[in-house]
C-alpha cells in the first residue's frame, strides 16, 4: 500500500495553483528573441515535449529570454515564469536560480537553503518560482518543470540541445 | 487419436463472466492513492492472472534449472515445460510446426531479428513498405537496415479516421517490394488492419509480409496459416503473460534459409575455431540461455486465455469500447482520435484546452491509469496533428463501472484545468 502523507486533492491543488494555470494558459514571452545570441532546444524524449529557448546575452548580462514550443501546463508555466525571472541577471546569478529551481522542484528543504545562501534580489525572484514546488509530490512531472530550465542552461553554455534524460537518468 | 476424440477430451470452455475474471487478477483488488485501481493501460502491458503468477512461482520454487543442458531430471523437466510452452504458442496461432516458433525477449527483438537475418539481402534496390501508424519498434529497425544496406523505406499514409486502406497499400507495393511490415492492430488508435488482404497484395507482388501482432493477438484470433503471413511477432506481457518473453513466428522455409541473429550457446550443432555449424530450428535463433521461466509463464497465459470462449471475451471488450467511446464523446471538449469502423479495444482522445499529461496526472489521483503521450508512434502523431493524446485501453477484466470512473475523473480534470 502506498503511504499517504496528505490528501491527494491538496497535492493536485498545489500542483495546479492559480499562477501555474495562468502561466500555462497565457504564457509570457512566447516566441523567439530576434537578435538572440544563443538558442537551444530542450527535449523530453519520454513524452515528446519540446521547448526552444532563445536569449540575448551581452557582457554576461541576460537582456531577453523567450521560449517556444508545446507542452503540458507545467512545462509551459515553468518556461513562462523562467523567462520573466531571468532578465537582468548575470550568468552566475542565472546559474544560481537554475540550481535553486532544481531544488524547489525536488527537495522539501529548498526553502531554507535558498534563504541562507542567496541574495535578496534573487530571493524575490525565487519567491514566485516557489509555485513550481507542487511537482515534488509528482516525481514523473518533475522533468516537465525542469525541461525549459535545462534548455536555458544549454543556451547559456552555448550548446544547442538539452534532454531531460541526460539530466536525470540514471537517477542519483 | 483422431482429432474429434482429442477435442472431446478438452475441458469445457469457461463462459465469460467479468467478475469471475477479475477475481483471477490479484492486482485488481488493490487501491492507488486510496482509490480503487482502474487499470486502463493494458495496451502498454496487461495485468497477470493467478495461474501465470503461480506458474512462475512454481518454476522457481520447485522446478528450476537451465534448459537443454543438464543431464539430470530437473533440467529435463524444465526443458519439457519450455518446449510445451512453444507447443502452446504454436497451437494458439496455428503454426505448422514447433520449428516455426522462436522465443525472443519481446516483439521488439523479434522484429529486429527479422531485420537482421532476413533484411540483410533486400537492398539496395529492394523496398520495405510500412505504414504511418507503426510503433517505433516496427520503424526503427528498418531505418537502421536502410542505413546499413541502402534498402528503401516506403510509408503508407493513414486516413484521417486512422485507417490503412488496401488501396493505399496497393499504391505503395511494387515489384521491387521485398517486405511489407505492418501492425495487426494499431497501439495508438486501435485500428484493425486488413492483414489477410495486405498479405495477399504483398504475395502477389512477390514480397513477404511481417505482422507486428503485439496488439492484434490480444483481441483477435490469429491463424497464421489462414493469414498466410510470413512472420508474426508479439510480446507475452500484453497477452497477460510475463514480461521478458516474446515470439517470432516465421515460415519454416524462410527461417531455414536465414542466418542466425546472435551467436552463442545453444544455437550451434558443432563449434571448432575453424568452423561452426548452426543448430536446427528453432535453436538456431535462440542463442544463449533463453527466457525460460517467462516462456513457461506465457504458456500458462495462453492456457488461461484459451480456457474461455474467446468470442465472449471479444464481445465484452468490444461492447465496453463502444460504451466508452459513447461516454467520452458525450463529454464537451473531448475529441476521439482514431475512429475507424474496425477498431479493437484502444481509445485515444484529447481534451480541448488541457494537455494529456496534465489530465493523466489528475486521473492517476483518482486511481485511473491511462497512458498519455505519443505512444511510441511519433510519426503517426505528427501526421495526425496531435503532439500527444490520452489512451484508454481495455483488457478482458475491465468493467462499465471503470469506464464511469474514467468519465468522472475526466470531469474533475476539466474542472481543475479548463
Ligand atoms: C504495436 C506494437 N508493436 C511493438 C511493440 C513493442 O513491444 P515490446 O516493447 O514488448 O517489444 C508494442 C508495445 O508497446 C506495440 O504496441
Amino acid at each position: 500500500m502506498l503511504t499517504q502523507t496528505s490528501a491527494p486533492d491538496e497535492d493536485l491543488m498545489s500542483l495546479y495553483q492559480e499562477i501555474i494555470l495562468d502561466h500555462g494558459k497565457n504564457p509570457r514571452n512566447r516566441g523567439i528573441v530576434e537578435d538572440h545570441t544563443c538558442i537551444s532546444e530542450g527535449r523530453n524524449p519520454l513524452c515528446g515535449d519540446r521547448v526552444t529557448v532563445t536569449a540575448s546575452i551581452d557582457d554576461s548580462n541576460i537582456r531577453d529570454v523567450r521560449f517556444d514550443g508545446k507542452g503540458c501546463a507545467i512545462s509551459i508555466a515553468s518556461a513562462s515564469m523562467m523567462t520573466e525571472s531571468l532578465v537582468g541577471l548575470n550568468r552566475d546569478q542565472a546559474t544560481q536560480i537554475f540550481e535553486s529551481v532544481k531544488s524547489i522542484c525536488t527537495e522539501d528543504t529548498a526553502n531554507s537553503q535558498r534563504d541562507s545562501q542567496i541574495s535578496e534580489k534573487l530571493n524575490q525572484r525565487l519567491e514566485k518560482l516557489m509555485a513550481l514546488s507542487g511537482v515534488r509530490k509528482f516525481p514523473v512531472r518533475v522533468k516537465c518543470a525542469t525541461l525549459p530550465w535545462y534548455a536555458f542552461m544549454s543556451c547559456l553554455e552555448g550548446k544547442s540541445t538539452a534532454t531531460t534524460e541526460i539530466a536525470s537518468w540514471p537517477r542519483p | 487419436m483422431n482429432a474429434i476424440a482429442e477435442k472431446s477430451q478438452l475441458p469445457a470452455l469457461r463462459s465469460f463472466d467479468v467478475s469471475s475474471v477479475r477475481s483471477d487478477f490479484p492486482i485488481l483488488s488493490r487501491s492507488v492513492h486510496d482509490k480503487p485501481l482502474v487499470y486502463l493501460d493494458s495496451a502498454a502491458s496487461a495485468q497477470k492472472p493467478q495461474p501465470v503468477i503461480q506458474a512462475i512461482k512454481h518454476q522457481y520454487e520447485h522446478e528450476y534449472a537451465n534448459v537443454h543442458r543438464g543431464a539430470y531430471w530437473l533440467s529435463e523437466t524444465l526443458t519439457d515445460k519450455y518446449e510445451a510452452a512453444r507447443k502452446a504458442v504454436r497451437d494458439f496461432i496455428n503454426a505448422r510446426s514447433d520449428r516455426e516458433i522462436i522465443f525472443t525477449k519481446g516483439a521488439t527483438e523479434a522484429i529486429n531479428l527479422v531485420a537482421h537475418s532476413f533484411g540483410k539481402n533486400l537492398g539496395p534496390n529492394g523496398e520495405i513498405v510500412i505504414t504511418e501508424l507503426e510503433h517505433h519498434s516496427n520503424i526503427v529497425p528498418w531505418q537502421m537496415l536502410r542505413t546499413q544496406t541502402g534498402v528503401k523505406l516506403k510509408v503508407v499514409p493513414v486516413t484521417p479516421e486512422g485507417d490503412v486502406t488496401l488501396e493505399a497499400i496497393k499504391a505503395a507495393v511494387t515489384t521491387n517490394t521485398k517486405l511489407v511490415a505492418v501492425a495487426h492492430v494499431s497501439n495508438a488508435l486501435g485500428t484493425i488492419l486488413p492483414i489477410k488482404e495486405i498479405a495477399e497484395v504483398a504475395h502477389t507482388a512477390g514480397a513477404r509480409i511481417l505482422i507486428d501482432g503485439c496488439q492484434g493477438i490480444v483481441h483477435e484470433t490469429v491463424d497464421v496459416q489462414d493469414l498466410d503471413c510470413d512472420f508474426y511477432a508479439f510480446s507475452g506481457h500484453k497477452l497477460y503473460g510475463p514480461n521478458g518473453i516474446g515470439v517470432l513466428f516465421g515460415k519454416e522455409s524462410l527461417l531455414h534459409d536465414m542466418p542466425p541473429y546472435q551467436g552463442g550457446g545453444e544455437m550451434i550443432s558443432s563449434v571448432s575455431f575453424d568452423h561452426t555449424e548452426w543448430a536446427d530450428l528453432p535453436a538456431k535463433f535462440e542463442a544463449g540461455t533463453p527466457p525460460i521461466v517467462p516462456a513457461v509463464g506465457l504458456g500458462a497465459a495462453i492456457k488461461y486465455i484459451s480456457s474461455f470462449d474467446r468470442t465472449g471475451v471479444a464481445r465484452h471488450e468490444h461492447d465496453l469500447m463502444v460504451y466508452a467511446m459513447e461516454c467520452l464523446e458525450a463529454i464537451n471538449s473531448v475529441r476521439l482520435v482514431g475512429t475507424s469502423k474496425n477498431k479493437a479495444a484502444v481509445i485515444a482522445f484529447v481534451v480541448d484546452g488541457a494537455h494529456p499529461h496534465d489530465v493523466a496526472t489528475i486521473l492517476d489521483r483518482s486511481g485511473v491509469c491511462v497512458r498519455a503521450g505519443h505512444h511510441c508512434a511519433q510519426p503517426l502523431m505528427d501526421s495526425m496533428g496531435y503532439p500527444a493524446t490520452l489512451r484508454a485501453s481495455i483488457g478482458m477484466y475491465n468493467t462499465r463501472e471503470e469506464i464511469n470512473a474514467l468519465v468522472g475523473a475526466l470531469e474533475k480534470a476539466r474542472e481543475i484545468l479548463c
